[in-house]
């Protein structure tokens, strides 16, 4: 019951000295080595690698030259100075010197977490104190390399940043400047890349308008007759014809001739109409002589790739005649439902265990359309709600119709004002006919912006009178417009668009199957049929979890209650247990057929005792 | 018919009364597991919310933390110093609260010394510390301050001890058994009730009444100023044995609108009152669940589906049951209209005969 607070032990007197987590000896005063031992490793008599952390509380000195420490780089600062001197700058900008100088130079060194706890790092030049241990390279360095590719993050709330640090990696761009020679599974390449107007140091630094994944486009912030409520968004379709966000999918399918035991083979080939399971001529129209699709040939729905035979399943299948007429099963490669579009290459290799593989490449072109998703770089997201025709878009009187036209109330709640400074730099840029810097702690400003929009005749904060593209009417509000770095990313509908009706059932149960996948249904589960019961809707639980599923109608026995069989050479119900012929219809789904022939595994005869309804 | 309000209040026949009242329950439930592990590590919390509620619903034999609200007869009840006063006559004081007990291994002995300063906390006195030390099998010497005790065997019952076994069996005490011992003087009563610990007084309305811990209804209703008409335990198993299954109903609706209006959650009481009488109507608290009125349905198949299907399917065809598909559970397996609501009405009409 009683806890006696622990007494904190009195930290050592000597330093003890751990050399990646393990104690290598004392020092009579840690701090003090400590700070020796970093002045050897800014001048190069001990590796830059090398970081030391004092502990004072538990006099510990800690030297870690461990891998795997994540480190970053500052400016080293003394007495409250930079190390990096104007002049050092200007020996920069004559290339005289480069990033690895500073870093041999002692003037730029990288801390790893622990050392961290030891200093003090200054924001920007003028936060320097004489506390202070180091200066970051740049403000915008407290960012990572993903989101200090995202413009005014300085601007935004920090939970739409994670946002759009989760969706830029969704956008859709040229993923790989070879796609043309890969045959990944799955790749998506924009048709008409941009880079953006208004990107960042470190977008820069990283090259990454050589992989673009977005483009600049004309939003306008206005509602659209409710088709862009809850962050839906209108989009021009004139722009989308015009080739705006279009990408291509690529898609891969192989298949290979397998081996089986007994010397037999896969071949691959044009299949015979005398093949188990021939699917019809129509479906192997695309395949050539080798039984492999032409190139460039349109396929569709569920057309074979490639052609493919397969030995039969059990020996026995051989005929009585001798083993010469041997039925082959068809096993071609097909594409998937519901998907279609152009072969885009073949090829034709040899798999890891060296049997024939054949690869084929399906391209299709997917243009945007109701329900794809768009993204700007600030977390908002949202879907297309409508394509309009250019004609009944709203328009400037220059004559600017928006891409886009994005719902005004997307913004105060989530506090991205960095969307609206990008809309503002976007717009500047393109009248100006510059790039714009959009580094978080030091970009371009808005009151530069606003310069640059006076100087061209426009309004300064980005405003245009809009016209209904509808009436022809003048809007009665002013409408901010500007040119923002929109992203398109891979959540396309086409991809997950799913119905049925009717369709496959499972062997077993004869439910239907589950997945998108396979054709199959959504699922009514115990919580849906709980709701039901609680409505009294009994007849339609029945229908679906009965007649939409796995009714089938079995012949009971009513004398001992036994499943019973229809004898087809007799023509009569006959229970196969009693032998008698007094054997009834009975509606029951299929899985409670199951569950009965499961209790009779257990060894457990059930009856079913039969009575008139009512 | 005319249809007045009280008609259009009732429920209509074959409602799925039983399928609201769970769904009622279990959707703000949902949102108390998300609030209620968010109190550990709270000292000697009384359990509230979900861990409360599973309590109660798998009614267990005695609640983590019981709870006795004793009210005073009215002459008691309107001052706090008199009602602390009966708190203190009730609450069990041990002997461990006013005397430190100590053993000594050597000379087999236990030594109690009474501490003075707590005795007159407790309003114990060293004369009632020494009887309470009198029923234990120790011979017993005292001084001012402190009894010593020297345990004895209990002697076996002379008839049962022949000769030889005396020899035998007639060892010296063990050490392991006065250190057993003496654990079992600390934790003996010198003075309260046994079941009765830690009473505080509390005000209520407009009277003082006392709160304990644990649950000795029979034990406390016999002190002189106890009301027992209004003495009060979260033990449900408890208030069913002393008081009846009526009271441990009304005791179930009480401790499950309690939980629920802690936490701000709104159920109608008539749903918790079906849970209370459905737990109820068999003349005992009985859990939900396995162990309780899951266990106990009719259909072979509705027990089958709730849990320990096979044991269920096994035993069903060993006494060879029939199953009367008279649950929901049952006509769904089975591919049936459900006995619930549209599903139980049915057309009766006359047909008229041929001539």
């Amino acid at each position: 019951m009683m806890v006696k607070r622990r007494k904190r032990k009195a930290a050592p007197e000597r330093t003890s000295i751990f050399l990646n987590g393990r104690i290598v000896g004392t020092h009579p005063d840690g701090k003090s080595l400590a700070q020796r031992l970093r002045e050897r490793r800014r001048t190069n008599e001990l590796s830059n690698q090398v970081n030391v952390y004092y502990n004072s509380k538990l006099n510990e000195l800690h030297i870690l030259t461990d891998k795997g420490r994540v480190r970053r780089p500052y400016i080293v600062v003394e007495n409250g100075k930079s190390r990096f001197t104007p002049e050092l700058m200007a020996r920069i900008k004559n290339n005289e010197l480069n990033w690895n100088h500073l870093v041999k130079m002692g003037i730029i060194e990288y801390l790893d977490a622990q050392e961290e706890e030891n200093s003090l790092v200054a924001f920007s030049e003028k936060d320097l104190t004489p506390d202070h241990t180091h200066l970051e390279v740049d403000a915008s360095n407290i960012f990572g390399v993903v989101a200090g590719v995202l413009p005014y993050s300085e601007h935004n709330s920090s939970p739409r940043i994670t946002m759009a640090c989760a969706m830029a990696k969704q956008s859709l761009g040229v993923y790989s400047a070879n796609f043309n020679a890969r045959y990944d599974t799955r790749g998506y390449v924009m048709y008409y890349p941009q880079q953006p107007i208004v990107s960042t140091n470190i977008y820069r630094a990283l090259n990454l308008k050589d992989k673009a994944a977005g483009q600049n486009v004309v939003v306008a912030l206005a509602s659209y007759h409710g088709y862009n409520m809850a962050d839906a968004i209108v989009v021009n379709r004139s722009s989308i014809d015009r080739g705006l966000h279009r990408v291509a999918m690529f898609k891969t399918y192989e298949t290979e001739e397998r081996m089986y035991p007994g010397g037999q083979k896969d071949k691959i080939e044009l299949p015979t109409p005398e093949v188990v399971g021939y699917r019809g001529e129509e479906a192997y129209k695309h395949l050539g002589e080798d039984g492999i699709v032409m190139p460039e040939s349109d396929v569709n729905g569920k057309e074979v790739l490639v052609g493919k035979t397969s030995p039969p399943r059990f020996l026995e299948e051989i005929s009585v005649f001798g083993a010469v007429e041997e039925k082959k099963r068809e096993s071609s490669l097909s594409l998937k439902s519901g998907e279609k579009g152009k072969v885009d290459s073949v090829m034709i290799t040899e798999g890891p265990s060296g049997n024939r593989l054949v690869k084929v490449r399906v391209r299709s072109v997917k243009t945007p359309e109701i329900g794809d998703k768009l993204a700007s770089r600030h977390g908002q997201k949202g879907v297309i709600g409508l394509l309009i025709p250019q004609e009944d878009m709203p328009f400037t009187k220059s004559g600017i119709v928006p891409d886009l036209v994005v719902n005004p109330h997307a913004i105060p709640s989530r506090m991205t004002a960095g969307h609206l400074l990008e809309t503002l730099g976007g717009t500047a840029g393109s009248i100006g006919g510059m790039l714009m810097d959009g580094t978080a702690f030091g970009g371009n400003t808005e009151e530069q912006f606003q310069e640059i929009l006076r100087k061209n005749g426009f309004h300064e904060d980005g405003e245009e009178i809009l016209y209904d593209g509808l009436t022809g009417k003048q809007i009665k509000a002013k409408i901010f417009v500007g040119v923002v770095f929109y992203q398109r990313l891979h959540h396309l509908v086409s991809n997950k668009m799913h119905v049925r009706s009717r369709g496959p059932v499972q062997l077993l149960t004869h439910q239907p199957t589950e997945g998108r996948a396979r054709e199959g249904g959504l699922r009514f589960g115990e919580m849906e049929r709980d709701c039901l019961i609680g409505y009294g809707a009994s007849m339609l639980i029945k229908e679906r979890l009965l007649e939409e599923s796995d009714k089938t109608v079995q012949l009971v026995c009513s004398e001992c209650g036994s499943i019973a069989t229809h004898d087809y050479a007799r023509n009569r119900d006959i229970c196969p247990i009693c032998q008698s012929e007094s054997v009834e219809p009975v509606e029951m789904s299929y899985a409670f057929k199951l569950l009965l022939d499961e209790i009779k595994s257990l060894y457990i005869f059930p009856r079913i005792i039969l009575k008139d309804k009512g | 018919m005319k249809s007045t309000k009280k008609t259009s209040v009732k429920i209509p026949p074959y409602e799925a009364v039983g399928v609201v009242c769970a769904q009622s329950i279990g959707e703000p439930g949902t949102q108390m597991t998300m609030r209620t592990f968010h109190y550990a590590g709270v000292a000697e919390h009384v359990p509230t919310g979900l861990p409360r509620l599973i309590e109660i619903v798998d009614a267990k034999k005695e609640p983590k933390k019981a709870i006795v609200d004793i009210y005073l007869k009215s002459s008691y009840a309107r001052s706090r110093p008199e009602a602390e006063k009966v708190a203190k006559e009730l609450a069990s004081v041990f002997v461990s609260d006013v005397a430190d007990v100590e053993d000594d291994l050597e000379a087999l002995t236990i030594k109690a010394t009474f501490n003075e300063k707590d005795g007159k906390a407790q309003g114990v006195t060293f004369n009632m510390l020494k009887k309470a030390l009198e029923s234990f099998p120790a011979e017993m010497k005292a001084d001012d301050s402190a009894v010593t005790l020297k345990p004895v065997r209990e002697t076996k019952t002379p008839a049962k001890a022949s000769e030889k076994d005396k020899d035998k069996k007639e060892k010296k005490l063990t050490a392991k058994a006065v250190r057993k011992l003496t654990q079992k003087v600390r934790d003996s009563i010198v003075r309260g009730i046994p079941g009765i610990y830690k009473a505080v007084v509390l005000k209520g309305q407009d009277e003082y009444f006392i709160r304990a811990g644990g649950f000795n209804v029979i034990g406390a209703c016999e002190h002189a100023a106890v009301d027992p008409k209004r003495i009060y335990t979260n033990n449900i198993k408890e208030i069913e044995r002393v008081y009846g299954i009526e009271a441990a109903r009304n005791a179930i609706v009480r401790e499950i609108k309690d939980v629920m209006d802690m936490q701000k959650l709104f159920v109608d009481i008539r749903h918790i009152m079906l849970i209370a009488d459905a737990t109820t109507f068999g003349g005992s608290v009985k859990s939900i669940g396995r162990h309780g009125l899951s266990g106990e349905k009719v259909g072979v198949l509705g027990r089958a589906a709730f849990e320990e299907t096979i044991k269920h399917l096994i035993n069903a065809s060993a006494f060879a049951e029939e199953e009367k598909l008279i649950g929901v559970t049952e006509n769904i397996i089975v591919g049936q209209t459900v006995p619930v609501g549209t599903g139980k009405i049915k057309l009766v009409m006359k047909v008229p005969k041929k001539k």
